[in-house]
């Protein structure tokens, strides 16, 4: 070998030593799920870090941490605060999150921007829930009794007004052509709560998340009227209809996706959304995602940042429309 | 039958080898906490249910443990109580009266023997009363909307103000206090912040752990500083510990009728261990009392609070696990014990969370046996623990209750709010405002305004809502009741004197 082309090669060697060096690694990867143990996001930071586990993309091992607050207010207060540059960080939010950030209840001055959105990775739909006994049988039938008789009956769901929950209803109202302040508009304290109310029959229409409601379905107390979905959900939800077929025009995702703090540098971004990108695309992930009942919805990088842009713009236009916000 | 069956899977779950340890370890530390003078159930569950948590016990085997703590307790607060007339915790006061007095007699020993199997006959009297009743109570609490919810509300409020203690105005300023450290926070309907001053940590409200753990916790520190050590007191000899068949039947009307008693007051929202006490020293006094022997070492009169307040711990279950009402300060905690985990106490838990329902219930049959057997060789244990310094005392406590709440929250915020609300608690306490009340308006208050609001967005803001329906116009009926009950026992009194 001569000289010059051994000169080369450790320098070639130097070089890609040296830039495996400098490109970013996490050495302590972290999930932050904004709430207690158990609940949504909890579940939303298992799905990663176990499939990431399972898969080996990422070598060590992500440890969940929690901080409960305000729905994820406190987390994004924190993260934005405190932690804006923390690489090894990604924190779990939904649409709920969203609709908080697009009425301005994590800070009046923070917007979707104030962070980097990484990815969505999963998704519920909303569900239109009644007792099995009611006298509705199909969307359009409980759509023209709400018109007719807009305080005929209460609805009633898990969340206060201007909530994901709420929302759901309020989508309801105006298929039915009535403002969502004129419905009897109940909110309980999480959807098992909403879900014993309609079984004593104390409201009448549950707006749910089907998949979250998918261990009631076999029980014969309830019936879905329709599932909030762009198409037919497959498996056990596959004989109920969707709002679209039945000619309603509602969609509503409870998608599930996370984020990152403003300033971790674009290569540290990078580095995630490729490890995320890799990740969707195995069989370990799929898995996960079905155990934990979320259906496919994948959105990542760059786009998910627009994404989020057009959620917060749409929510902040709903909210006003139901006087939500000025 | 059903019941029956129910039982037996309970048992199944509460004599996992796990469990019977932690029944055992609950009934341990409940004694001590319950033996400990300034330390009682409350304090002891508020204490070691963060522990609990983030040791990452599941939720039936916390539960199993800080009920453990609470029925121990009751059981533990009797010794301080016989040997230095210092009543271990709040249901243990009256204990005090007769069994002070037959200590000082040289009969501490029988004091401690016989007030253990009066325990022991209120404990599982209740426990047998909680297995029926309670699903029974289940199968209508579905029928309980927001308005019959509201109602019982009303109910319990009155209850709490008609029966609490001897200054009933204290009591309903420490509701008004624990109703204002409630409705911090989002409101339930609107979505609106309330009094959280942009403050992103209070979004949620107080965390209940936090309020607690400042309230029962650090307050209760900062007095047992200012405190002379129990060490300071002069231990009575301790004779023979057993009680004879004969003192047994002496007392066994007494034990059965306060031990109901104890149960019913247990039952009733809002009320506790001590009011279940006095009712039944009253009641014994003024039935048994003929040579006037009561206040001056009656078994009777030792026997009839044991009783009841171990009675009234199993009572004050019931409307916890069945309607996710609180019947006591302590059930309040372990209510927040159930939120903590994600379970919604109420109508639905006997049927989706049989397990942990009726794991618990099994698990206070065998604690009730355990603690019988525990407290008859311990005894002289238990009193040694009584001598334990304070500077060694005050320290654990706090520690274990800050790292409680730090491994909870995840925030130095509420380890200053805690400490906040500790001070607060402190200084309540120092002008004898009783804290019971504070925490029930605390999480009564939420239930309370969470109801009436849905009632109203039910009715379309009608009032006569709360009118309609038999279980509201039962909670009416019953709420007036509880309301002339001070009024009618006086006239009675003074009937009753006038006859004499």
């Amino acid at each position: 070998m001569s000289k010059a082309l051994r000169l080369v090669t450790s320098m070639a060697a130097i070089v890609a030593l040296s830039s495996a060096l400098n490109a970013f690694e996490v050495s302590k990867p972290v999930c932050l799920a904004p709430a207690k143990p158990g609940g949504g996001f909890d579940l939303s930071c298992r799905l990663v870090s176990n499939s990431l586990g399972a898969t080996k993309i990422i070598e060590k091992p992500m440890i969940v941490n929690f901080m409960p607050g305000g729905v994820g207010a406190v987390a994004y207060n924190h993260v934005i605060g405190q932690r804006s540059n923390d690489a090894e960080m990604i924190v779990a939010a939904s649409t709920g999150s969203v609709l908080n950030i697009a009425q301005g209840k994590f800070g009046a001055n923070y917007t979707v921007d104030s962070v980097k959105w990484l990815a969505a990775l999963g998704t519920d739909y909303g569900a239109i829930i009644v007792k099995a006994d009611a006298k509705w049988n199909t969307l359009a039938e409980l759509v023209a009794d709400l018109k007719a008789n807009p305080k005929g009956f209460a609805l009633g769901s898990g969340g206060s007004i201007g909530s994901q929950d709420w929302m759901k209803a309020a989508i309801i109202a105006k298929l039915a052509g009535i403002n969502p302040k004129d419905m009897k508009y109940v909110a309980f304290e999480g959807g098992g709560e909403a879900l014993t109310a309609l079984l004593g029959n104390h409201i009448q229409v549950y707006p749910g998340d089907i998949a979250e409601f998918s261990g009631q379905l076999s029980s014969g107390k309830y019936k879905v009227l329709a599932i909030l979905s762009e198409e037919r959900l497959p498996g056990q939800m596959a004989n109920i209809p969707t709002a679209k077929e039945q000619g309603f025009d509602a969609v509503w995702t409870i998608w599930r996706g996370f984020y990152v703090g403003p300033n971790v540098t674009d290569e540290q971004y990078n580095y995630w959304v490729e490890k995320i990108q890799k990740l969707v695309k195995t069989p370990e992930f799929e898995k996960e995602r079905e155990l934990r009942g979320l259906y496919p919805f994948t959105v990542i990088g760059k786009d998910y940042q627009k994404f989020m842009q057009e959620e917060e713009k749409k929510f902040k236009a709903l909210a006003q429309e139901a006087g939500l916000t000025k | 039958m059903e019941v029956l069956t129910s039982l037996m899977s309970g048992f199944a779950v509460a004599t996992t080898p796990l469990h019977l340890f932690l029944i055992v370890l609950g009934c341990l530390l409940g004694t001590l906490f319950g033996a400990l003078p300034g330390l009682g159930p409350i304090n002891g569950v508020a204490i070691l249910l963060p522990i609990c948590y983030t040791l990452g016990l599941p939720v039936e085997s916390s539960l199993i443990m800080l009920a453990g703590i609470y029925y121990g307790a009751e059981f533990g607060g009797r010794i301080s109580s016989i040997l230095l007339n210092v009543p271990g915790d709040a249901g243990a006061v009256f204990t005090c009266l007769d069994g002070y007095p037959m200590a000082q007699k040289g009969l501490a020993g029988p004091a401690l023997a016989l007030s253990g199997v009066a325990s022991f006959i209120g404990g599982t009297i209740a426990i047998v009363g909680l297995t029926f009743f309670a699903p029974m109570l289940a199968s209508v609490a579905i029928f309980f909307g927001p308005s019959e919810y509201f109602v019982l509300m009303i109910f319990a409020f009155a209850t709490i103000s008609a029966l609490m203690g001897s200054n009933p105005a204290k009591s309903l300023i420490g509701v008004a206090v624990g109703l204002a450290v409630g409705v911090v926070g989002v409101d339930s309907t609107t979505g609106v912040l309330r009094f959280t001053f942009g403050e992103a940590e209070l979004f949620d409200g107080f965390e209940f752990l936090i309020v607690i753990v400042g309230f029962f916790a650090v307050s209760e520190i900062m007095l047992m500083l200012e405190h002379h050590s129990s060490a300071d007191f002069e231990m009575p000899k301790i004779t023979r510990v057993y009680v004879t068949v004969k003192e047994l039947l002496y007392c066994k009307w007494t034990m059965v009728r306060s031990s109901i008693i104890g149960f019913v007051v247990g039952v009733l929202p809002g009320t506790g261990a001590s009011i279940a006490s006095a009712v039944s020293y009253t009641i014994a006094q003024k039935i048994s009392d003929k040579e006037g022997t009561f206040g001056k070492g009656d078994m009777r009169g030792l026997a009839a609070p044991e009783s009841a307040n171990n009675a009234c711990a199993g009572g004050a279950l019931i409307p916890m696990l069945t309607l996710g009402v609180p019947g006591s300060g302590t059930t309040a905690v372990l209510l927040g014990a159930l939120m903590l985990y994600n379970i919604n106490p109420g109508p639905m838990l006997f049927v989706e969370q049989p397990l942990l329902v009726w794991g618990l219930i099994a698990s206070m049959y065998i604690g009730n046996v355990a603690l019988l057997v525990i407290n008859f060789p311990m005894v002289r244990v238990f009193t040694k623990i009584l001598q334990v310094p304070y500077w060694l005392l005050v320290p654990s406590v706090i520690v274990l209750a800050f790292v409680g709440v730090y491994s909870v929250n995840m925030s130095t915020f509420a380890l200053l709010l805690s400490i906040i609300l500790g001070v607060l608690g402190y200084f309540l306490r120092k002008l004898h405002y009783p804290m019971a009340p504070v925490i029930l308006g605390f999480v009564l208050g939420r239930i309370m305004e969470d109801n009436l609001r849905r009632a109203f967005a039910m009715s379309g803001g009608e009032v006569n809502i709360f009118f309609q329906g038999t279980i509201n116009w039962i909670l009416w009926g019953l709420t007036i009741f509880i309301l002339f009950v001070p009024i009618i026992s006086k006239m009675v009194a003074k009937r009753y004197a006038l006859a004499k």
